[in-house]
């Protein structure tokens, strides 16, 4: 092997080390990730148990704000939607979320007349 | 080459090996389509179950206890998935054949814990598919999101099976991807559901 091919082998073997240390890095935020989660989903299940003292006008947007930021994490952790060329994806997922809102409210609506 | 054939390294496999290929990136973006579409359904289920729901019943039917259960273990099928990725990505073919079947067994415990549910509904309480349009919007709801489930759990199976002897590679890392997504998208609908059927049917 001459020296010129070892000098070329170095910043790859480097790059590994690097991208080792990086993805290591995005499972340790992976683990918050799911704690917080975890924390989110006992607290909306602990607002529904305290229903009695909490009022339910409060506790409706409350765990539905909950179950929104668990899902936000859901995509942009867990689903990889923070790394690069997700921005198509996200555009499909928003126009599908704008659709849904719509139509949930179509239909809670309708029920009134 | 052949891309079955092309053997790697940790240190040659490429950083994101599901969109490598021309076919890998259709995959990506194809089935991050498909789960817009997913949204959309789910969403007119959510919103039929909206309309037609009856609170003096759901507040009598559903148990918090199981729900929690099932709630966790479903979210930690997701972090086992998100694991099996990691090893995906590290080139760790074994690893993430053993994060992926835990996420299995996860998801077949939670589908046994959603059959129990439907089973105690149907016989304790009398409350079938017919009983009432609250009964009906109710069971297609939560039963979609189960067959979701059960195909979920066939299409992995499937996966750790076919490919036990091949390892990884570029032919196959994408659809180990796209199988994590459709995991994660099966959560993502989870969360709904129990804040929206289960918790809001026991509040007030």
């Amino acid at each position: 092997m001459t020296g010129s091919e070892q000098k070329n082998q170095m910043p790859s073997r480097l790059q590994y080390e690097y991208r080792k240390k990086k993805s290591a890095e995005e499972m340790r935020m992976q683990l918050i990730t799911f704690a917080l989660m975890i924390f989110l989903t006992i607290i909306a299940f602990l607002a529904v148990a305290y229903n009695d003292v909490i009022p339910t006008k409060f506790v409706v947007p409350f765990i539905l704000l909950l179950a929104s930021i668990q899902v936000i994490f859901q995509f942009y952790y867990f689903m990889h939607a923070n790394h690069k060329g997700h921005s198509m994806p996200m555009f499909f997922m928003y126009s599908a979320i704008f659709t849904a809102l719509i139509m949930i409210l179509a239909m809670v609506t309708i029920v009134w007349w | 080459m052949n891309l079955l054939e092309q053997r790697y390294t940790p240190q040659t496999w490429p950083e994101n090996p599901e969109r490598v290929t021309l076919e890998g990136k259709n995959k990506f973006i194809g089935f991050w389509l498909f789960l817009g579409g997913e949204t959309v359904l789910f969403a007119s289920l959510f919103a039929t179950f909206l309309a037609l729901r009856d609170l003096e019943v759901a507040r009598e039917l559903f148990d918090m206890k199981l729900v929690f259960l099932m709630t966790v273990i479903l979210l930690t099928s997701s972090l086992t998935s998100v694991y099996a990725i990691y090893h995906m990505k590290n080139y760790q073919f074994q690893k993430m054949q053993l994060w992926f079947f835990i996420t299995v067994l996860l998801g077949a415990s939670f589908l046994a814990l959603e059959i129990y549910e439907f089973y105690h509904y149907v016989h304790e309480y009398g409350f079938g598919f017919k009983t009432s349009a609250f009964s009906s919007s109710y069971y297609t709801l939560v039963g979609t999101h189960g067959a979701h489930v059960a195909f979920g759990l066939g299409w992995i199976t499937a996966l750790l099976i076919r490919n036990a002897k091949r390892g990884l590679n570029l032919y196959n890392a994408p659809k180990y991807y796209t199988a994590s997504l459709y995991w994660h998208f099966i959560d993502v609908v989870w969360v709904f559901i129990f804040t929206v059927v289960y918790l809001m049917g026991m509040v007030g």
